[in-house]
């Protein structure tokens, strides 16, 4: 049965591609075409997972359980819920297009490059599907390696030292999430996700010990996505890591190990740090977006402008509220698919003219019109102009948020004005007005076929993804709901209590937001 | 001959060393000496079979109960047999024909080895003592064996001068013992402590003895010697002396501080804990600011030694365990590398700083690959073999209710990975147009092969470390008075 093995074959296909590549011959494009082969079974795979969720089931699907070490007990545990659905959906989508904007800009070494890529491709997947919290910290650390040695290698000028940076600010967060986990395994017995939530759940632990060990995960997981004021590492990895790299080193990983691990695994102690990250959020939010605002080179800008977006989603997590949890993992994607494609797009003017400094472009659109149009779209969809994905996770995760922090969420949407500004004002500076003597002389052709074939894809995706939103946020509702509702359930509780002398079921609630 | 069998692996060691002096001294003067490490391999490989024979064996004593084979020693035994094996192969690729005295050096690799393994099994303090200096005195010669080189000889004198200085120390704590409870036998002095007869003597004693044996693990503060005793010493002979003995001195470690003064741990844990921090942290923090290579191993080998420490201080059969296999695990990543970095230096002084090793993965991918590999395994990434090993010293330290000691243990660690990765990123950075690495020779046999078993082990103890773990365990049983105590946390001392 496909289904109880489906997991394991998403999961490490990407990694036996890669044991392939470096038996491969160093010859022609052969490993770009077996690379690109094996992301796209692996895409073909992953869309079982759709297909065949059971979108009115709560808890884990596709379950494998094999005990994997026997002390301590360790186990194999794989399942996805409507959680990591989607966001594994979206690595195995990026895969292909990580190969194909690759094509081109990786020239030398390409066989360290697709071994590596596949590689990550691998731990990604794996965090995403990880029940095991031992499991779970193998592919988060392996996801770091392969990240920080292709941006080392490729990195543009400054690779080896932006890679330094990167590995350190999240492996040191790493070795005392390491404690922490050690500290739970000693406690209960188990790493076992499901088990622990019941454990902890049922109580009996120092309210202290675990509020040290939910910091511990709490950190590790913020400098990964990063929340301020932990991104020193962003900007200078993005702009030195290799596109393919870029697209997936921010965001997704560490929002999703929030989710599942804080907010699951210890939900007082999340609640308790709430107005902490709800401040440091915001803050955040704006200083992304005015640090963007004076940037000159495009990948530090989309860098800050990624670091803005994200605090939307940590927004819209420590509110608490359905619809902010939702709206943060749909604006997780968002960012993911949007600040993706325009890494690629950015990465295809840099192959063209070989600079990142805006004010070397002008008029730029008369010269690339088709990828003018689609720098346009990715940047409309970033700023949450509505019909697109961004619209519906910014819209969600602030009505959510509003009703429980005004004030916080108010000045977030100051944040929504400046990415705004900020994105039109670069669209502006490249591919409108004179043109530039660089962009005058230097002859470059338009987007060809391999171009379109990966940027349309993402396009026509932000649109859907804006307009038939609800098919998306069905399978999200599933994973996020027990995590949310708290706040707003107990106060309906005591409101319902109060007026009708009978409790309000929590389900009522969650009904009425759909 | 029963008693002959308890020691077959040592004998299988001293026969073929020699034999491979008698043939050394009656080749011709100009021929090769290569084919003798060949030889020295045979040796290794029969003392592996050997020593994995001996697991057949019932636990027991040999010659008056001065040797004692049982799951422990055997463990350490199959462990040194096979550092010596990888070691002999890295030397064949690393020398060439001409170079001096190799006979003697593939012989003195047997020898050393032959003191370790006693080291592992010996019960009686003397022998300890008699094992420690076969062990030290060979070491100390294969330190010098780069004649040529100016450091070679002087981090063989230095290794000399304060290794005879911290086995002086040791000998006195035995014989300050001996004074104090009248044996040197472990079982009769742990008896004698648990009559009550403890002077004053004693506590000297025992810190004389873990002063001298923090040295041979070079524990912090007792470190001084190492990064340039391992800057001088030939890159083949630090990938033996950095795990085989070392291994070996932590098997006495064990050995002393378990079976023969269990019920002073009072008074010995606190001591392990500082050297233990220490060690994690001297180590740490000297390596950050090396520019040569070998000495930044130097002081991650020191560091590695604090880590080995914390699992002793978990005062657990889980400890023990951990121990055991964190030296398991240790020594296939650091043989593993100085594989590398011998074959890339050639037995001498080339591609010595961390930016020769700028773009070894353009020369050759495989030999910048490993090195990678085995750097990764040090900083404990898992499914690599460094992290089980980190792994279960910590897990054993805290289920002992050591917090802090973790705590400072997986910062270090993290600490750590700042300078392996400084020579990862170098690894794989574009290399200069004359660089030095352009030069580095293509694998040759038996360098593919030590590369093989040592990533082979690594990534096996990363990804099912069970076997090994299971043997781990086997060996800690032999300290019943601590199998109980694993699972009862003890207070933060």
């Amino acid at each position: 049965m496909l289904n109880d093995s489906i997991l394991t074959w998403i999961t490490f296909m990407p990694a036996a591609g890669a044991v392939v590549v470096a038996l491969l011959p160093r010859k022609g494009r052969v490993i770009q075409w077996f690379s690109l082969l094996v992301t796209l079974v692996t895409f073909v795979l992953s869309l079982h997972l759709p297909a065949h969720f059971d979108y009115a089931q709560h808890g884990f699907q596709f379950e494998e359980n094999h005990p994997w070490i026997s002390s301590p007990a360790i186990h194999y545990h794989l399942g996805i819920d409507g959680l990591s659905l989607w966001l594994v959906l979206l690595t195995t989508f990026l895969a292909p297009i990580g190969v194909l904007v690759s094509w081109r800009a990786i020239k030398a070494r390409t066989k360290e490059f697709y071994f590596l890529f596949l590689l990550q491709q691998t731990a990604m997947i794996g965090v995403f599907v990880s029940l095991d919290l031992f499991l779970y910290y193998g592919f988060w650390e392996l996801s770091l390696v392969p990240m920080a040695v292709l941006i080392a290698m490729f990195g543009r000028n400054r690779g080896p030292q932006a890679a330094l940076k990167f590995f350190l600010y999240t492996f040191l967060p790493s070795a005392l999430f390491l404690v922490a986990i050690i500290w739970l395994y000693a406690k209960t017995g188990t790493f076992d996700f499901v088990e622990l939530q019941s454990r902890l759940a049922g109580g009996g632990f120092a309210p202290e010990a675990l509020a040290w060990v939910s910091l511990a995960f709490l950190v590790a997981f913020a400098v990964k996505v990063p929340v301020f004021p932990l991104h020193g590492w962003l900007a200078d990895a993005i702009q030195e890591a290799p596109t393919a790299m870029a697209m997936v080193i921010a965001g997704k990983l560490g929002l999703y190990s929030i989710l599942r691990f804080n907010l699951g695994l210890f939900p007082v102690q999340a609640r308790a740090i709430a107005p902490l990250m709800i401040v440091v959020a915001v803050v955040g939010l704006l200083y992304g977006a005015l640090v963007a605002l004076a940037q000159s080179d495009m990948r530090r800008l989309i860098a800050y402008s990624i670091l803005s977006h994200l605090s939307f989603c940590t927004l819209g997590i420590f509110c608490f509220a359905l619809a902010g949890l939702n709206g943060a993992v749909y604006q997780t994607i968002n960012e993911g698919l949007t600040g993706g494609a325009l890494l690629v797009l950015v990465s295809l003017i840099y192959e063209r003219y070989d600079t990142c400094d805006m004010s070397m472009f002008g008029g730029l659109a008369g010269k690339l019109p088709m990828l003018a149009t689609l720098y346009v779209i990715t940047s409309l969809a970033l700023v949450g102009l509505p019909l697109f994905n961004g619209f519906v996770g910014e819209f969600l995760v602030l009505s959510g948020g509003f009703p429980v922090h005004p004030g916080w969420v108010a000045a977030a949407t100051v944040g929504v004005i400046l990415s705004a500004s900020y994105m039109l004002w670069m669209v502006q500076r490249i591919f409108y007005g004179r043109q530039s003597s660089l962009v005058v002389h230097r002859p470059a052709l338009d987007l060809n076929a391999r171009e379109h074939i990966m940027l349309w894809p993402m396009a026509v995706l932000m649109l859907a993804m804006g307009v038939l939103s609800p098919y998306w946020i069905k399978g999200i509702e599933t994973g996020v709901g027990g995590l949310a509702n708290a706040p707003a359930a107990t106060a309906r509780a005591t409101f319902d209590a109060a007026h009708h002398g009978q409790p309000a079921r929590t389900e009522a609630v969650s009904m009425e937001k759909q | 001959m029963n008693d002959a069998l308890r020691i077959l692996p040592e004998i299988v060691l001293v026969i073929a060393g020699v034999v491979l002096m008698l043939a050394d001294a009656m080749m011709a003067k100009q021929s090769s000496r290569k084919p003798l490490g060949w030889l020295a391999v045979v040796g290794a490989l029969a003392a592996l079979a050997a020593s994995l024979w001996q697991y057949e064996l019932p636990p027991g004593t040999a010659y008056f109960g001065v040797v004692q084979t049982d799951a422990f020693s055997v463990f350490f035994h199959v462990l040194i047999a096979c550092i010596v094996l990888v070691s002999l192969l890295i030397t064949i690729d690393a020398v060439k024909d001409s170079t001096e005295g190799l006979g003697e050096l593939f012989a003195l690799m047997l020898f050393g080895a032959v003191g370790m393994m006693f080291m592992s099994g010996a019960t009686e303090l003397l022998l300890v003592f008699v094992a420690l200096e076969i062990s030290s005195i060979s070491t100390y010669i294969m330190a010098g064996f780069r004649r040529k080189s100016a450091k070679s000889p002087e981090s063989a004198l230095k290794y000399f001068l304060l290794g005879s200085f911290a086995t002086a120390f040791f000998l006195y704590g035995i014989a300050l013992i001996f004074g104090a409870t009248g044996t040197t036998r472990i079982e009769a002095i742990a008896a004698a402590v648990g009559a009550g007869n403890t002077p004053a003597l004693i506590y000297v004693g025992l810190a004389m003895i873990i002063i001298g044996l923090g040295f041979k693990v070079s524990a912090a503060p007792f470190h001084v010697w190492t990064p340039d005793v391992y800057e001088g010493a030939p890159s083949p002979v630090v990938a033996l002396m950095s795990t085989g003995p070392k291994a070996a001195a932590f098997a006495v470690l064990l050995r002393i501080a378990y079976g023969a003064f269990p019920l002073l741990h009072t008074h010995w844990v606190p001591a392990l804990w500082w050297l233990a921090v220490l060690s994690m942290t001297i180590g740490n923090l000297g390596a950050l600011r090396q520019r040569n290579v070998k000495r930044m191993l130097a002081y991650s080998s020191i560091a590695h030694a604090g880590y080995l420490l914390v699992a002793f201080t978990a005062l657990s059969a889980e400890g023990i365990a951990a121990a055991s296999f964190y030296a398991v695990s240790y020594a296939a990543m650091n043989v593993g590398i100085f594989a590398v970095i011998s074959h890339a230096g050639e037995y001498d002084d080339r591609l010595t700083l961390i930016d020769d090793y700028r773009g070894l993965a353009y020369r050759s991918p495989l030999l910048g690959g490993a090195m990678a590999f085995f750097l990764i395994s040090l900083i404990g990434i898992p499914f690599t073999g460094g992290f089980f090993g980190k792994f279960y010293v910590f897990a054993a330290a805290l289920h002992s209710g050591l917090v802090w000691l973790t705590i400072i243990g997986l910062i270090n660690s993290g600490i750590a990975a700042y300078y392996y990765l400084r020579v990862v990123t170098a690894v794989y950075s574009r290399p200069a147009e004359a660089s030095p690495v352009m030069a580095v020779p293509r694998p040759s046999m038996p360098l593919l092969l030590a590369l093989f078993l040592t990533a082979a082990a690594t990534l096996v103890l990363g990804i099912v470390p069970t076997g090994v773990l299971a043997r781990a365990r086997q060996a800690a049983q032999t300290y019943p008075a601590f199998s109980q105590t694993a699972g009862t946390p003890l207070s933060e001392r």
